[in-house]
């Protein structure tokens, strides 16, 4: 065992609902205090904090959670990266114990988005005195979605979808669905999502169109949520009660990227190729396969994207996404489950928490601790995010030798 | 005839409509907007370039859920333009539904009034029709 590694030794995530009592930093505040609890370390053994939150990210939000949880004068910084904001104040933490600049701290993710829409869907006021002027990057005269195209998010991750099955065979309308079939169906196991139903492919075929192929129950929800996170140096960690040394999760890689320049993704934001990369740069760094995976949470913000990531963290064969949904390989019981916790389609998106809740997820399994949905003898786990425009985070964790 | 405009710089009207790109000198690359420099090779200098009007549907959604005050249903594709490059736009012309459009299926650009302004000038926007 190397002696740099970085370990998790606390973790939590608040029921991911819509919360008409508490506010954002109440949310926050709580997933804090229950992973520092489950770390059995105190706000004073922290030596930063790294707080992500979209909604909010010009309001110091992690300055504002010291606030509830205790102002110890430690650094606090603010992140912000999309969807992928929650794991990106994890890294945050992650790359200053690596550096050596601290060796534990804390990483929050939290959103409060009560029931908004469609993002971005809202806030086209139309003027009563209409006077075409060119402006912005393009000239445009007049607002462009569904004008030229949609780009708001149900119908950018149908496009994204959609190429995949121009690209490769077997993917269509059914496949897509049976992703959301799955996440539904895991759902119901866990008591921290927001929504816990189980919907026959047909329902879920047969209901409301949002941006085809992606009906009503192949969108994720917003709402409410956060988690969070204590890491710990190796070093540090070898100081720890032997119980913290034994439920302690190891974080065997953690990679972020951005979207590279690829033909196409001025117009139609690409999601794959800096998944891929990420995934290759994690694997490698893990010295883990993707055969060696006991379960995965990857970004289903829409049944189209989970499909794609099957493919592009190499799950499936290439370009077998279509045919490894058909044969049930991302079930609970299949080959590598992927969402047991019911994904963002059922568990929720809040965006900032969402980074760090997968994470739980996985460590939870790796600790043999997730109740009826732990998947028996866990060791390794996946997690994965997207953040349009565009970032990915990738980590690999690993559960402690026993 | 009522003036008109184009919805959108990289749109010239005229006679034979047709999409404009900042192409980089040194890879090749097409821009629909401004690059201080080329996101693929980083180069520096670029050229206006005419963008022939067909292409292949490469992907298409069809949005029911629109913005406020978006007609819907519509079809939104990103289209293979022939002699490279991609663009996003509505396909026009077609039943919005599914089985009428076709991965692969050849499409050539058209034009329509997307708006009236209090002026009376018009703004033309563009879309992609079955070729």
């Amino acid at each position: 065992m190397s002696g740099d590694n970085v370990w998790i030794i606390g973790v939590s995530m608040t029921p991911f609902k819509r919360y008409k009592d508490k506010d954002l930093i109440d949310l926050a505040s709580e997933a804090c205090i229950a992973a520092l609890d489950d770390a059995g370390a105190t706000v004073k053994d922290m030596d930063i904090l790294a707080s992500g939150n979209l909604y909010e990210a010009n309001a110091g939000v992690g300055q504002r959670i010291q606030k509830q949880i205790g102002q110890t004068g430690i650094p606090v910084y603010n992140v912000s990266n999309a969807c992928a904001t929650g794991a990106t104040a994890f890294r945050t933490v992650y790359m200053a114990i690596k550096a050596g600049e601290a060796e534990m701290g804390l990483a929050v993710g939290s959103e409060q988005m009560g029931k908004m829409g469609m993002l971005g869907a809202g806030r086209q006021a139309r003027k009563e005195e209409l006077v075409y002027e060119p402006s912005g990057r393009y000239g445009a005269v007049m607002g462009t979605e569904g004008i030229l195209g949609t780009n708001l998010m149900p119908g950018t991750f149908a496009q994204a979808g959609m190429e995949y099955a121009y690209e490769h065979g077997g993917v269509g309308f059914e496949q897509f669905a049976k992703v959301a079939e799955k996440n539904h169906a895991h759902s119901v196991l866990n008591p921290l999502a927001q929504y816990r139903k189980q919907f026959s492919l047909d329902e879920i075929m047969g209901g409301e169109v949002i941006a085809y192929p992606n009906t009503l129950l192949m969108c994720c929800p917003t709402g409410d949520g956060a988690a969070a996170a204590v890491l710990v140096s190796e070093e540090k960690l070898r100081s720890l009660p032997a119980e913290v040394q034994r439920r302690a999760v190891k974080v065997s890689a953690s990679v972020m990227t951005s979207d590279p320049y690829v033909d196409g993704g001025q117009v139609n934001f690409d999601v794959n190729t800096l998944t891929r990369r990420a995934a290759d740069k994690a694997y490698a760094i893990a010295g883990v396969d993707p055969k060696d995976l006991d379960l995965v949470e990857l970004h289903d913000c829409f049944a189209t994207a989970e499909l794609l990531h099957y493919d592009n963290l190499r799950l499936c064969e290439p370009g077998a996404a279509g045919e490894w949904i058909d044969k049930r390989g991302p079930w609970r019981d299949g080959e590598i489950p992927v969402n047991v916790s019911g994904g963002l389609l059922s568990k929720g998106h809040p965006l900032g928490a969402t980074g760090i809740a997968n994470i739980f997820e996985v460590s939870t399994h790796l600790r043999g601790e997730a109740g009826d949905r732990q998947i028996d003898g866990a060791k390794v786990g996946l997690t994965h995010v997207i953040g349009l425009g565009s970032a990915c985070a990738i980590h690999i964790l690993e559960r402690a030798a026993s | 005839m009522a003036q008109q405009i184009p919805m959108v710089d990289y749109l010239v009207l005229g006679d034979e409509p047709h999409l404009v790109a900042n192409k980089c000198e040194s890879c090749g690359s097409l821009f629909f907007d401004r690059r201080n420099a080329c996101a693929s090779c980083g180069g520096r200098s670029f050229a206006r370039v005419d963008i022939p009007p067909t292409g292949k549907v490469r992907s298409f959604t069809i949005v029911h859920r629109a913005a406020p005050g978006v007609p819907a249903p519509f079809v939104s594709a990103v289209i293979d333009l022939d002699g490279g490059g991609k663009v996003k736009a509505n396909i026009v012309g077609v039943e919005p539904v599914p089985e009428k459009i076709t991965l692969g299926m050849p499409v050539k650009l058209a034009t329509f009034v997307a708006g009236t302004d209090s002026k009376g000038i018009e703004a033309v926007a563009f879309g992609f029709a079955p070729a």
